[in-house]
């Protein structure tokens, strides 16, 4: 089947099988290998990237559903050599080690500040736990998303 | 502390993972390129009677079947450690092959793999292949595997039992327990884990029929081994044209430094269909076959003076192996375990007995900490166990019996380099408040929270070394470490290093530390690392190990500038000892004129000004470094908790931890360590634990939705502080830090916990539901 999909501001036409999901049409077919597929059951967050503007485990879409969508990739966030604020602070707050779950994390961040804005620390904690990260212990992800939540209302 | 070095450099590797630039190894998508799927044993133990591929064959897209049949001649998965029982037998070490043909010893072993044009179709295909089998009996607990009437793993391998080890003096031991004021005895067990880095296992193997040239991209920790395997033991190819690369690897934590069947596999699989194989393990996958870690049972005894000073510890353990000895399986309950088992005190004698026992389970292997978290949790559990029944405060217990004098020779082996264990106490309960306590426990209570507080004090081992010592342990392989650095005609540098970061910034700290040796911005130094294609020889990270490959950056780095000044000494005309090099300047008391580094550099090259017979032209240095002793970090952790008794769930209410990593390159980069070690250590006291199904031997918990991984919500704020004991064992005083906070925590967390509920033990993990039967007896039955 053929899906039609904005991606990252382009229009794009791929085609799938019916079983194929977001996320391998993402990184086999559009070869955006941002987004990680971390494990198979939606609970790890590697796969989020922002479908219409809202998070979604890309992992538990299927390219089908997504078929005349907007979807946003990590590739898609910085604009002119910029960095997307939420990207700035991860790597000011050394919110990352081995970088695997990080895609997942900062599409995850911004959507909760687009849902709770700028969220305070025990707010960040609660809507991280559906992203795992075996590397940092959430501290300095839990300060870069909240200085990133910051970051961006102080830009808007 | 330099321009760079010791201080919170930002990350040089972020820019590319935080755009989705890294490169790990499922985005390689290589010219015609196919796909492996691996047919699994659902069973855990069983006899396989038939195998029939035909109706895979029929399947779209399926290049090829691959069963063991196809790699006859290929040797078994070897353990890379010797270990010899008490009696002076070699460990017996049961036989596995590549892929399984005639028994199964775990669930998810091996047993054929299909290559298939896509992803899907290998998968499809897979489901496929017929397998029959006569299922055998299980065992699962490691506790039960010697029993008799148990069933047998192994041919020839009696009592499913691979060594009967031990370290220390027995008699020793028993002669001063039998005289102890006190004796206090302890029998605890801990708990399986399942490593979970984020990044599952992948690897695609490319094989050049033409120059006979096998490449093969790899999520590993020591890329550097894997290709002396592959070539030497393997024959896959020839060294020199065997290239491994590890690009960014997402997390490591042990479970990616063995030598796993399914990578072999596919590369002997990639020569046979003479196209690009590729595999990346599913999360189940990677929960039924990545090297588990911990799984021991263990009984320790403990003996004290009247004055609660130790005088001597027993310590008998059980270790689970899985179905067979993985790489370093060995090792890992042996020199990495008994060698610890002095913690941070003065305890005249001690003995070790290890039995290292076969089970119906995935093999166990390095797991954060390996070996050493396990003998921290031993000793630190039976210290407060004995302050509990002398009635001794679990911090003045600890004073009372720390060492104070270095280097201190142990009982078991080690000697330790430096240390001040007295320091990191005290700066520990400053930072949880420990005199505050009894306020905090007694608002808690009138909230109806049972509240405790634990202490816990850790010593590890790093930076394992040297390779002669070793040798005479048992070990297969050199443990030096090496850098190639190259300066470049216009001064900018390369460093070819032999460790390997998944995720621990290799790319900055060494960059930090060559910025400042040379003077030059840390912009012009780029890192190599994890592709044996360019560089020669290394041993990549494991072990919290890169102060070895930092310091043979480090003395690399020193023969460039030896070089340096030879050249300058000719450059301005001076005798070659009064050349000094400082903040990236040759200079000389003989004359005012300077030349910066960058300017050296280009003369090294331009070959112009100096005799090339006696100096030659160019300008790259390397070094091995084998480091003469392990490095002993140190640390002391207190941890506050909070009981809810109606649910019996704990809260990690605040944590403390003081360590002692000596020099530190990067502090921001070493608290993210700790973070990170610290998260998993609680998770094991909490919530991680693997758990088989004893009458099937059926992984239970197989997916996130039942391994209890520690998220973000679970956890408190962390507090660190750091001590610094230089170590001596490396130029450049660094102990490593990257195991300490798994192997501190989870004594500290338990210790908390016991001291909430004012009991003696309890196994880890600490479920709610656990501690609930704990507190109502009556009702839970």
């Amino acid at each position: 089947m053929t899906v039609a999909l904005r991606v990252n501001g382009e229009d794009v036409r791929i085609d799938v099988t019916d079983r194929t999901l977001l996320i391998h049409a993402l990184r086999d077919h559009l070869r955006l290998t941002g987004a990680h597929m971390g494990c198979d059951t939606s609970q790890c967050g590697a796969c989020t990237v922002l479908v219409d503007g809202v998070a979604v485990k890309s992992c538990a879409m299927l390219a089908g559903q997504a078929d005349g969508c907007e979807v946003v990739t990590i590739e898609g966030l910085a604009r002119d050599g910029a960095l997307h604020p939420m990207q700035a602070a991860f790597a000011e707050h050394h919110g990352l080690q081995c970088g695997f779950c990080t895609p997942g994390m900062i599409m995850l961040g911004i959507d909760l500040v687009r849902r709770r804005g700028a969220a305070d620390e025990a707010t960040v904690r609660s809507e991280l736990a559906g992203n795992l990260c075996r590397c940092t212990g959430y501290q300095n992800i839990v300060k870069a998303i909240a200085a990133g939540a910051r970051d961006m209302a102080g830009a808007a | 502390m330099g321009r760079n070095f010791g201080r919170p450099v930002r990350r040089l590797e972020d820019g590319r993972f935080i755009q989705g630039n890294g490169r790990f190894v499922d985005d390689v998508i290589l010219p015609r390129q196919t796909y492996a799927a691996f047919v699994r044993s659902p069973y855990a133990h069983a006899r396989i009677t038939g195998l029939d591929a035909a109706p895979a064959l029929q399947m779209p897209g399926v290049v090829r079947v691959m069963t063991a049949a196809d790699l006859a001649g290929a040797p078994d998965m070897p353990c890379g450690w010797m270990i010899h029982s008490r009696d002076g037998a070699e460990m017996k070490v049961g036989s596995r092959p590549l892929l399984a043909s005639d028994t199964v010893r775990y669930v998810g072993e091996p047993v054929a793999v299909v290559v298939a044009e896509s992803r899907d179709q290998a998968r499809d295909a897979a489901e496929a292949v017929a397998v029959d089998y006569d299922e055998l009996p299980v065992v699962v607990d490691c506790g039960d595997a010697m029993a008799p009437g148990m069933p047998q793993l192994h041919p020839a391998i009696s009592d499913n039992l691979a060594y009967d080890w031990e370290l220390g003096d027995e008699a020793a031991v028993d002669a001063a327990l039998a005289v102890a004021a006190h004796r206090v005895e302890l029998t605890l067990r801990n708990n399986r884990l399942i490593p979970n880095a984020m990044e599952p296992r992948a690897c695609n193997a490319d094989w050049d029929a033409q120059d006979e040239k096998l490449t093969v991209w790899m999520t590993h920790q020591n890329p550097f081994g894997m290709r002396t395997l592959y070539s030497a033991y393997y024959g896959l190819a020839a060294e020199h044209s065997l290239r491994i690369v590890s690009p960014d690897v997402g997390g490591g934590f042990g479970a990616k430094a063995p030598n796993y069947p399914e990578e072999v596999v596919v590369a002997f699989a990639a020569k046979l269909v003479r196209r690009p194989v590729k595999w990346t393990a599913d999360r189940t996958e990677a929960f039924l076959t990545d090297a588990h870690g911990r799984d021991h049972l263990t009984t320790a005894t403990l003996g004290l003076d009247a004055e609660g000073r130790f005088l001597a510890l027993k310590v008998d353990t059980i270790a689970n192996m899985g179905g067979y000895l993985s790489t370093t399986g060995s090792l890992i309950p042996t020199y990495m375990y008994g060698t610890m088992l002095s913690g941070q005190y003065v305890i005249p004698a001690i003995h070790c007995r290890t039995r290292a026992v076969y089970t119906n389970t995935c093999p166990v292997d390095a797991y954060r900490g390996a070996g050493r978290p396990e003998a921290a949790y031993v000793v630190e559990r039976i210290v407060n166990v004995a302050a509990r029944a002398i009635g001794v405060d679990q911090a003045e217990i600890r004073r009372r019996n720390f060492i104070r004098d270095f280097p201190y020779q142990t009982p078991v082996l080690f000697e330790y380099d430096s240390g001040d264990y007295e320091g990191s106490l005290n700066q520990a309960l400053a930072l949880s408040d420990y005199a505050g306590f009894p306020a905090r426990k007694a608002e808690a209570a009138a909230r109806g929270k049972l509240r405790g507080i634990g202490v816990a004090a850790y010593v590890e081992a790093c930076g394992i070394g040297p390779s002669a010592i070793l040798a005479k342990l048992g070990g297969g392989a050199g443990m030096w470490d090496s850098a190639e650095v190259r300066v470049n005609p216009v001064g900018t540098v390369e460093v070819l290093s032999g460790a390997h970061s998944h995720g621990q910034g290799h790319a900055t700290t060494l960059a930090q530390l060559v910025a400042d040796r040379f003077g030059v911005p840390i912009e012009s130094i780029r890192i190599v690392q994890g592709d044996t294609d360019r560089i020669q020889a290394g041993t990549g990270t494991y072990g919290s190990r890169a102060s070895v490959g930092m310091s043979a950056t480090f003395n690399a780095c020193e023969k460039i500038i030896a070089k340096g000044r030879r050249i300058c000494a000719h450059l301005l005309q001076v005798p070659e000892d009064s050349v000094r090099f400082a903040d990236g300047v040759f200079a000389s008391a003989a004359t005012n004129k300077t030349i910066p580094f960058g300017e050296m550099a280009a003369a090294a090259h331009a070959a112009n000004a100096f005799p090339t017979r006696e100096i030659e032209p160019g300008l790259v240095e390397s070094s091995f470094f084998d480091p003469p002793n392990f490095t002993y970090p140190s640390g002391v952790y207190v941890a506050e908790v909070e009981i809810d008794p109606l649910t019996g769930v704990t809260e990690v209410a605040a944590f403390s931890a003081a360590d002692d990593f000596g020099i530190i390159a990067n502090p921001m980069i070493v608290e993210g360590q700790i973070h990170g070690g610290l998260t998993q250590g609680i998770g094991q006291a909490l919530w991680e634990e693997c758990r088989y199904d004893p009458d099937t031997a059926q992984l239970i918990t197989a997916s996130y939705l039942d391994y209890g991984m520690p998220r973000a919500d679970g956890l408190p704020e962390f507090r660190l502080a750091f001590g610094c004991a230089p170590s001596p064992s490396n130029p450049l005083g660094m102990k490593g830090c990257g195991e300490a906070g798994a192997i501190g925590s989870p004594p500290a967390v338990i210790n908390a916990i016991c001291d909430a509920l004012a009991i003696d033990h309890l196994d880890m993990p600490a479920r709610p539901e656990k501690v609930w039967r704990l507190l109502h007896p009556k009702a839970a039955g």
